[in-house]
């Protein structure tokens, strides 16, 4: 019963860090149908500029100094993002938006030549450097709440729980953030005057431009939005995964983006709600197959998933059906 | 009425004929493959030859995806998963089989597959030749079967899905086989007896990857390799079939009201395609001796693709010129050599194709002069302040391909060949090269 609750607890939150970088992949794919490849480096640029910020905050590697005071830790995400969401206008403006009326194909491969440049760039001595860093300490290590367990007196007297699962302030607010985020988003879209613009060019690009609406500034806050996103998955990232994070150019951070990308696709791809449940779903299967079955697999399971909803369901868990017409 | 019958009398015209039209491909393949192995390979010395076999693998990786990706219009983004199917089974077979029969996993190969420098004393034909070659078709056809597997979603899939179920695909394999046990070693033969036949391919290294492998992959396989998955490809895009894959590519509705079964074609392309992945899978494993299936995954998947859309979707010479072009790159930005010759032979060929069409574009023209001259500075400042351009070679290399995307979307050729695109052959292929057909 421990295994199966500290098994969800994680995939859990987990699952809502997918689900923050999905969100961006199906913005990007809900209005302009295509896969921002480049949406996986943003999320590592996201760690990376994380860990800088902190640094230039004060708060630096693991060991040093101790959890930092609120309103570092915020203006430090506040920070990430805002720098993200440079970087993904930046992307859209000077590579993608040449290539609006040109084939799918050619904006894929741009998007995977961006992909490629920011993991050089980023591995570049003067960037990142091309070695492992160590996540800052941001939050306290501090237990919550225990589930289950039992108590034991220690040789001292004191009372100590043994076993059981740990909420850690860690998960809860890296589940608690990645909602709030979600909903701000989920506010956007459905309740503002932006939202309902963005909803229009994602139905159809040209009749909107018709309407009145400035389709390349919301195409461009559509990316601004998505790397922002991901600027916060990023961040809650450094929050989960205390210890030395991979460089620029590692693999890991390409399988994530992968993964998140994966999440979207099952979901239903273009669908904001779909990202989420998919990215639910996706960290979820991940750590229970990890748990229950082999964690030799782990990748495997997360891809399985995905041709078993393709197959079964091409257009994804809750995106609809495209008519093909002649 | 008389052309078409004609061309059908022809294509019966006897066993003789249709046996000389299933050798020659083989037999130029053999004899370019000893040309490079035994004139130029030891003219160009060892560095230079390791530079070429790595090409040579990635063009028949490169051109054989152009089948899927550009004959047949669909997308696909497993190709280094059909590399790493074909890869291991053939290194299994190689590795396995050398040591139960010769009980040693040193290569046993002739003077084909020995580098030039260890050549002396080797007979001209060996066994270790023939389980080589063996295990690289046993190894197609594995990739062949995967091939038909990942196919038949492709019914049901199209377009962004159907690259995303083949990315999928990719990944798992990857993952099975970095999870399959560690190699019985070679000098633990008793284990290797204890161990039935069958359980052998659940020891292919797992995370540590295959090592050990005999080294047969030469300049003269990859060459040949190369050479005959060129002409059959070559051939294959003119044939019914290849018509058929094009017409799907163009317009899946109207190829199917033409009687063109659509769903036998995509599978078919993909059976293909894999086959030859399979084959450079085996070359690959047995050039460095060892396979590991951390490097074929995504990323190199996207790098194969990156050539076929390079080289422009659907045509050969492209794909494989493009897939020179990409191995040897990050080789030549190592230590970049002067580039103005290159760009005045391309400006030279350029303005030649531009004669012959008497058509000249003056923005390519100078957008060439600049190029190069941007380049030939970068590289002058570079040297000057003592850079060193290896650290930026995949910058670089990223760089180019956004510009390419955005200067060149159709890749270097198009679908034409670059015969075709240089206005050397006046008369266009009919059906095929849609553009001068309207143009006639």
């Amino acid at each position: 019963m421990d295994k199966f609750l500290q098994t969800l607890m994680d995939g859990f939150t987990v699952g809502s860090l997918y689900a923050l970088i999905a969100l961006g992949y199906t913005m990007v794919y809900g209005i302009l149908q295509f896969i921002n490849f480049a949406h996986g480096d943003v999320f590592a640029l996201g760690v990376h500029l994380t860990i800088v910020f902190a640094a230039m905050l004060g708060i630096e590697g693991l060991a040093t100094g101790g959890p930092a005071s609120l309103p570092v830790v915020v203006g430090v995400l506040l920070l990430t993002m805002l720098a993200c969401g440079c970087v993904g206008f930046l992307i859209e403006r000077l590579a993608y938006r040449p290539l609006r009326s040109s084939p799918r194909l050619n904006v894929l491969i741009t998007a995977i030549g961006v992909s490629l440049l920011l993991q050089n760039v980023g591995q570049l001595p003067f960037v990142f450097g091309p070695y492992r860093k160590a996540t800052p300490n941001l939050l306290p290590d501090v237990t919550l709440a225990t589930i289950g367990g039992e108590q034991q007196t220690q040789d001292d007297g004191t009372l100590e729980i043994v076993g059981g699962v740990k909420v850690t302030l860690v998960n809860v607010t890296v589940v608690l953030v990645a909602l709030a985020m979600m909903l701000a988003l989920q506010y956007v879209i459905h309740s503002t005057r932006f939202g309902l613009a963005m909803r229009a060019v994602s139905h159809d690009p040209r009749t909107a431009g018709l309407m009145g609406i400035n389709v390349d500034l919301v195409i461009s806050l559509t990316f601004m939005i998505g790397s922002m996103l991901a600027a916060g998955a990023g961040f809650l990232y450094t929050l989960k995964y205390t210890g030395n994070v991979a460089h620029p150019g590692e693999a890991t951070w390409v399988l994530l983006g992968l993964k998140a990308f994966v999440a979207a696709v099952v979901g239903g791809i273009g669908n904001i709600r779909g990202a989420v449940l998919g990215g639910l779903l996706i960290g979820l299967t991940e750590f229970f197959g990890v748990g229950y079955l082999s964690s030799e697999y782990r990748d495997a399971y997360v891809f399985a998933i995905l041709i078993v909803v393709l197959l079964v369901r091409p257009q994804g868990i809750l995106g609809r059906p495209k008519i093909e017409k002649v | 009425m008389t052309d078409t019958h004609q061309s059908r009398v022809s294509s019966q015209a006897g066993l003789g004929r249709t046996l000389w039209n299933a050798l020659w491909p083989v037999l130029v393949a053999v004899l370019c493959g000893l040309v490079m192995h035994l004139a130029i390979g030891p003219w160009a010395g060892g560095y230079a030859s390791t530079v070429m076999v790595a090409c040579a693998i990635n063009v028949v990786l490169a051109v054989s995806l152009t089948v899927v990706n550009g004959f047949a219009g669909q997308f696909s983004l497993g190709h280094a998963g059909f590399m790493a199917i074909g890869g291991y089974t053939a290194a299994g077979i190689v590795y396995y089989g050398s040591l139960l029969m010769w009980g040693d996993a040193s290569p046993s190969g002739s003077v084909l597959s020995a580098s030039f420098d260890e050549v002396a004393g080797r007979p001209w034909l060996a066994a270790g030749d023939a389980l080589f070659v063996v295990a690289c078709l046993v190894g197609g056809l594995m990739a062949a079967i995967a091939g038909y597997v990942v196919g038949l979603p492709s019914l049901r899939l199209r377009g962004d899905y159907l690259a995303i179920v083949t990315l999928g695909f990719g990944e798992i394999v990857r993952v099975l086989l970095q999870g399959t046990k560690g190699q019985i070693q070679p000098w633990k033969m008793s284990e290797l007896a204890e161990t039935p036949g069958w359980r052998l391919p659940l020891h292919l290294g797992g995370p540590q990857g295959f090592n050990l492998l005999p080294v047969y992959t030469t300049l003269f396989w990859a060459t040949a390799a190369m050479t005959l998955s060129a002409i059959v490809i070559y051939r294959l895009k003119y044939s019914a079939l290849g018509r058929e894959f094009l017409s799907v590519r163009e317009d899946e509705i109207a190829a199917q009201a033409m009687g063109v079964n659509v769903t036998r074609a995509k599978v078919r392309a993909f059976v293909v395609a894999a086959t030859f992945a399979g084959i450079a899978g085996g070359l690959y494993g047995h050039l460095t001796g060892t396979m590991n299936a951390t490097e074929l995954d995504f990323k190199r998947s996207i790098e194969i693709v990156i050539m076929v859309v390079l080289g422009g979707m659907g045509s050969i010479s492209g794909a494989a010129m493009a897939a020179v072009l990409l191995t040897i790159l990050p080789e030549l930005l190592r230590d970049p050599p002067a580039i103005w010759p290159a760009g005045l032979l391309v400006l030279a060929i350029v303005t030649f194709t531009q004669w012959r069409r008497r058509r000249f574009s003056w923005p390519v023209l100078t957008g060439i002069i600049v190029a190069t001259i941007v380049f030939e500075v970068g590289r002058r400042v570079a040297i000057a302040h003592a850079v060193d351009l290896a650290d930026y070679r995949l910058v670089i290399y990223a760089l180019l391909l956004i510009l390419m995307m955005l200067l060149r979307p159709d890749g270097l050729f198009g679908v034409h060949e670059f015969w075709d695109v240089l206005g050397l052959r006046r008369v266009p292929r009919p059906g095929i090269d849609g553009r001068s057909e309207v143009e006639a």
